[in-house]
């Protein structure tokens, strides 16, 4: 079996993001970039079902979407415990544009279990596993809490609106992971980051794909009103705003 | 030309959400001079489906089909798609919860259509379509362009108000022609969150942090909770301490919620925190540090213990409630 975790590198989650060029473009200076916290996490749960030899998984591959400057990304997940990867030399230019570059480049090579988080913290789009899943004919599951491998099919808990789900479903598929997918995401180690250096990272060249959103401007949440303090002493004060000035309860 | 929404059911039933859509989709129909047409998929009655037409759906496609008890995102994209077609729908309205994140992205491919996710607000503009959608998990928004003749929204949660109108809806039924092999996804079991008020569904949330100390002191969250018809959720830490279940942790890596009013106790305010909840329309923060970030977020603010001042809101509840 194989196993393909397709990761995003994003903004480390603390960046207070600021834009240039009339909003029109983040600026980049300063950013610290990370591999997508859900990537992680499924990068963490595909090397957690490779560890066990019972599920006979032989290799664990990521893939990316991304020019040259994202490689040492890359290479922090082949420090993690990828076995090799693939990048596919473009600017990531909408979700649609990213899924069809992975599935041109999925059509010649085959794995049994996809990866995709369930977003990526930059755009928020929960799109790029559904589109790649679509592009393959492959089912999808969403909202993904847990993902083991039960005789070579995929038992899966997915969380509905109001509780959750155990499915099983054939290989090959796509999971679409989000939070307990597994606990806290796998550090590189020492020999992790020695090795990754002679690991295999495969640049594709893209193919001809129009993307079919733009963004035209970005724009800053607007600033909230100051905080209005209330007396410790006399909490009631604040029930009485929330029902008399607020009007919510 | 219209709008088409997919409204999803439980157990044959409608809840705020699927109101909220056909809301949204009702006033976008206007502003594209076409009509919105709501498709419900599985198995609700009549009485329950005429309730759309009260929020603007001029049409309601009963599609009614026995194996629809299985959600698989293929089936169901494919059979959207479908009725997409045959309607002529210009934009395709669906949710931003678990089934439209599912969904949308499916459909996205199948109709060459661009997609727009978690809009709150109707499109900026029409030619070109605009629309308005969240980026850098609530620390900036973009103003996205669609390119394509059909477009895909899905809308965040508790964004969009209920717009209630005298309208009836014409209710058509369509036969689904769907074979079974092409559902994939087995369900194997369903463990549901019975009788507890959903948070993803909550107008307001009482919330712990790490600052609440201990699970046994949840006590007073609990019961302000209960008495304002609140869900209870939790920062990361504490669903990671087990003081509190997963299902209550809120921000960047759990859940995302946007409720009327989101009350932070002992809850410091990370970046990661606040992206899960900064849609809140009121944010309350109780705080013993008062350069605590939450502050900056909130609109009203305690700084005290609050091992002393829940139990003093809970009191202030109760009198107000006449209880
Ligand atoms: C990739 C990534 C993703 C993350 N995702 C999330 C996420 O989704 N959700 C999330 O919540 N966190 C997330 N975090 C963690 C986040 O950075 C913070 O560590 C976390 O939110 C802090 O939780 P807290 O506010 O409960 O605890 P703390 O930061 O420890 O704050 C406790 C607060 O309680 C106050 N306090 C102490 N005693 C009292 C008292 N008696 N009465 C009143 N107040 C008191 C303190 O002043 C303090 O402000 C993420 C981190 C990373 C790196």
């Amino acid at each position: 079996m194989k196993i393909l975790v397709c990761i995003s590198q994003v903004p480390d989650t603390t960046t207070k993001v600021k834009f240039i060029d009339d909003f029109k473009k983040l600026d980049t200076t300063g950013i610290q970039w990370v591999i997508n916290p859900w990537d992680e996490l499924s990068l963490t749960r595909a090397l957690e079902l490779k560890d066990d030899a019972s599920n006979n998984i032989q290799t664990v591959t990521v893939a990316h979407v991304g020019l040259v400057g994202s490689e040492p990304t890359i290479r922090k997940a082949l420090a993690i415990g990828a076995d090799d990867a693939i990048r596919i030399n473009a600017d990531p230019d909408d979700a649609y544009f990213v899924a069809a570059q992975l599935a041109h480049v999925l059509k010649n090579e085959s794995y049994d279990l996809i990866f995709c988080g369930i977003e990526s913290s930059d755009f928020n789009g929960s799109s790029v596993g559904g589109m790649l899943a679509e592009f393959l004919n492959y089912p999808s599951l969403s909202s993904v809490s847990s993902v083991k491998i039960d005789n070579g099919q995929f038992c899966i808990t997915r969380e509905i609106d109001g509780g959750k789900e155990i499915v099983t479903v054939p290989a090959p598929a796509v999971a679409i992971v989000q939070k307990g997918i597994a606990k806290e995401p796998r550090i590189a180690a020492m020999r992790g980051i020695m090795m990754a250096r002679t690991k295999s990272l495969k640049v594709v060249d893209p193919v001809a794909v129009d993307s079919l959103t733009e963004v035209v401007k970005f724009e800053m949440p607007k600033p909230r009103a100051a905080c209005r303090f209330i007396d410790p002493e006399n909490p009631r004060q604040l029930i009485e705003l929330l029902q008399n000035e607020a009007k919510i309860i | 030309m219209s709008v088409l929404i997919f409204v999803e059911n439980w157990d044959g039933k409608f809840k705020k959400l699927s109101f909220e859509l056909v809301s949204y989709g009702a006033r976008l129909a206007e502003m594209l001079g076409t009509q919105a047409v709501a498709l419900s998929i599985g198995n609700v009655e009549n009485s329950e489906l005429e309730k759309l037409g009260k929020f603007g759906a001029a049409q309601i496609i009963n599609a009614v089909n026995d194996h629809f008890d299985v959600f698989d995102g293929q089936a169901f994209s494919a059979l959207i798609a479908g009725f997409v077609k045959q309607e002529g729908a210009t934009v395709v309205v669906l949710s931003n919860n678990n089934s439209g994140k599912a969904i949308a992205p499916r459909l996205s491919v199948i109709l060459k259509a661009g997609l727009g996710s978690g809009v709150s607000k109707l499109p900026l503009s029409i030619t070109p379509f605009i629309v308005y959608t969240k980026v850098y998990s609530g620390n900036a928004f973009s103003n996205l362009t669609i390119k394509t003749d059909v477009k895909i929204l899905t809308l965040a949660q508790n964004s969009f108000e209920l717009i209630e109108t005298e309208n009836k809806a014409i209710v058509k039924n369509a036969a689904i022609d769907l074979e079974l092999a092409s559902v994939k996804t087995k369900v194997n079991e369903v463990q549901k969150l019975s009788g507890k008020i959903l948070l993803t569904d909550a107008d307001v949330v009482v919330s712990g942090g790490r600052g609440m100390k201990s699970a046994e002191n949840w006590g007073p969250i609990v019961e302000l909770a209960e008495l304002l018809g609140a869900a209870t959720a939790c920062s990361r830490p504490v669903s990671d301490e087990g003081w509190r279940p997963h299902e209550e942790h809120t921000g960047q890596t759990g859940k995302i919620i946007a409720p009327n009013l989101y009350i932070a106790v002992g809850i410091s305010g990370a970046t990661q925190h606040l992206a899960g909840v900064s849609s809140s329309k009121f944010i309350v923060a109780i705080n013993t540090d008062k350069d605590a970030p939450i502050f900056s977020a909130a609109q009203y603010g305690i700084v005290g213990d609050a091992s002393k001042i829940l139990p003093k809101l809970v009191e202030a509840v109760k009198e107000l409630k006449g209880k």
